[in-house]
């Protein structure tokens, strides 16, 4: 796939860091503001399928990015269930996804035990997840185009 | 506020309808963003900004995927034959599209109406749920802490839809 | 009451796609059609009139103010929408390759089985 003009080029150059710290962003905030996990997950997916689009795809080597993409989609959910399983043991309780650390005070941006530690691990899942759909498709059609 | 949220289901319609019988594929997938777009709207009116976020950015990405897909394939749709069999579907699609509407009428009966929703289960999410999480987002809240293991079943769908999708679309196997 | 008939109906608009269409792409199009309909039916359920969206701030930070539309329908819908955008992407996937495979998406082609 071939990219498009010099001005797309470079009007993407300075959006795509702005869209991914603006993810980031919702995802941190997740406890505080509208958004969290999946609302962050699919806006930083979005970015790199903006950088995708704009610059096309013949200067990314494209297996090697869908692997890597697969491998932190695996992790993350396993990140989510390692916490899961540490509130069983941590917490005395025997309960699974038992909320153990300290709960602080409503409203700063550290607080709410471990809801944010899930936030990121549940936004690294979807971001992977939906770039690793998009990359699949990319890789099909230029192997069908061959 | 009602009066709007009318006119916007009507217009949801209106595109849905259209998005179905258009003859160019691409035109009807332009006109299912009305659809989505739509819900959004409607999202907002209805006091859920969370859902309004992930729906706006969803639906791009859906719209992205398909003129994906119809642009690598063909634009045209499929011919259909007229004739007197279709007409005895039309007649059968509203005469079932009828039955169904009136016993939807009577099922909503035992419902509450729109806005005089009285929260049963979620008065033990609402009242006590900031300072039981600590949370200030109560949907945050209920997603991570009181239904963890919804989040957890919807992790599992996600990564097995994944999962497929590079199945299906693996043209060569990997040495 | 309204409401919720033209919810259903919009729902009956993508059973019909599912249903009567002979297109593969209008057949994802309308199951789409029908994933949003019950979305927006679950979140119609759970609105309060005059109730804010449930977040804890600024004036709402108060304990006395419990005036919040429903929180519980709105993180199930909120899990459904991303799910909503995997399978749609399944079923596409699935399409163009049977696009690849029989040339046309047409269902009535797949159903002759080809060697």
């Amino acid at each position: 796939m071939k990219g498009m003009t010099v001005i797309v080029k470079k009007v993407t150059e300075l959006m795509c860091g702005v869209i991914f710290l603006y993810g980031i962003y919702i995802i941190i905030h997740g406890h505080l503001t509208p958004g969290g996990g999946f609302a962050g997950g699919v806006i930083i997916a979005g970015s790199f399928i903006l950088l995708i689009l704009s610059f096309g795809s013949d200067f990314l080597a494209l297996k090697k990015e869908e692997t890597g993409s697969s491998l932190i989609e695996s992790s993350a959910i396993l990140t989510f269930l390692i916490i899961a399983v540490l509130g069983m043991i941590i917490g005395g309780t025997g309960v699974f996804f038992k909320n153990f650390l300290p709960g602080g005070t409503i409203g700063k941006l550290i607080s709410a035990g471990v809801i944010p530690l899930y936030n990121i691990a549940i936004g690294m899942e979807v971001a992977a997840a939906i770039l690793t759909i998009f990359l699949a498709l990319l890789i099909y059609k230029d192997e069908v185009l061959k | 506020m009602e009066i709007l949220l009318i006119v916007i289901l009507v217009l949801m319609i209106g595109g849905a309808i259209f998005s179905l019988e258009a003859r160019d594929l691409l035109s009807a997938v332009i006109a299912y963003g009305i659809v989505g777009f739509g819900l959004v709207i409607c999202f907002l009116l209805l006091q859920a900004p969370d859902l309004a976020l992930v729906q706006i950015v969803v639906e791009t990405i859906t719209l992205i995927i398909m003129i994906a897909v119809i642009l690598n394939s063909t634009r045209e749709d499929v011919k259909t034959r007229g004739g007197i069999r279709s007409v005895f579907f039309v007649i059968f699609a509203f005469i079932f599209a009828g039955l169904f509407l009136y016993f939807f009428n009577r099922v909503t009966g035992t419902l509450s109406d729109f806005g005089e929703h009285v929260m049963r289960m979620s008065e033990a999410y609402v009242l006590p749920g900031a300072e039981k999480t600590g949370s200030a987002n109560l949907v945050t809240g209920v997603i991570f802490d009181f239904r963890g293991y919804d989040t957890l079943g919807e992790a599992t769908i996600l990564f097995t839809a994944v999962i497929g999708v590079l199945t299906v679309l693996r043209v060569k196997g990997r040495k | 009451m309204i409401i919720y008939l033209l919810c259903i109906f919009l729902f009956l608009v993508g059973l019909y796609g599912v249903v009567a269409k002979r297109n593969l792409i209008k057949i994802v199009i309308g199951l789409a059609i029908m994933e949003y309909s019950v979305n927006l039916f679950l979140i119609l359920i759970g609105y309060v009139k005059g109730g804010a969206a449930p977040i804890r701030s600024g004036e709402m930070a108060d304990k006395a103010f419990t005036n919040f539309v429903d929180p519980l329908p709105q993180a199930m819908v909120l899990t459904a929408i991303v799910i909503g955008l995997a399978t749609t992407a399944l079923l596409l996937a699935i399409a163009i390759r049977i696009y690849k495979k029989y040339g046309t998406f047409d269902i009535r082609e797949i159903k002759n089985l080809k060697g």
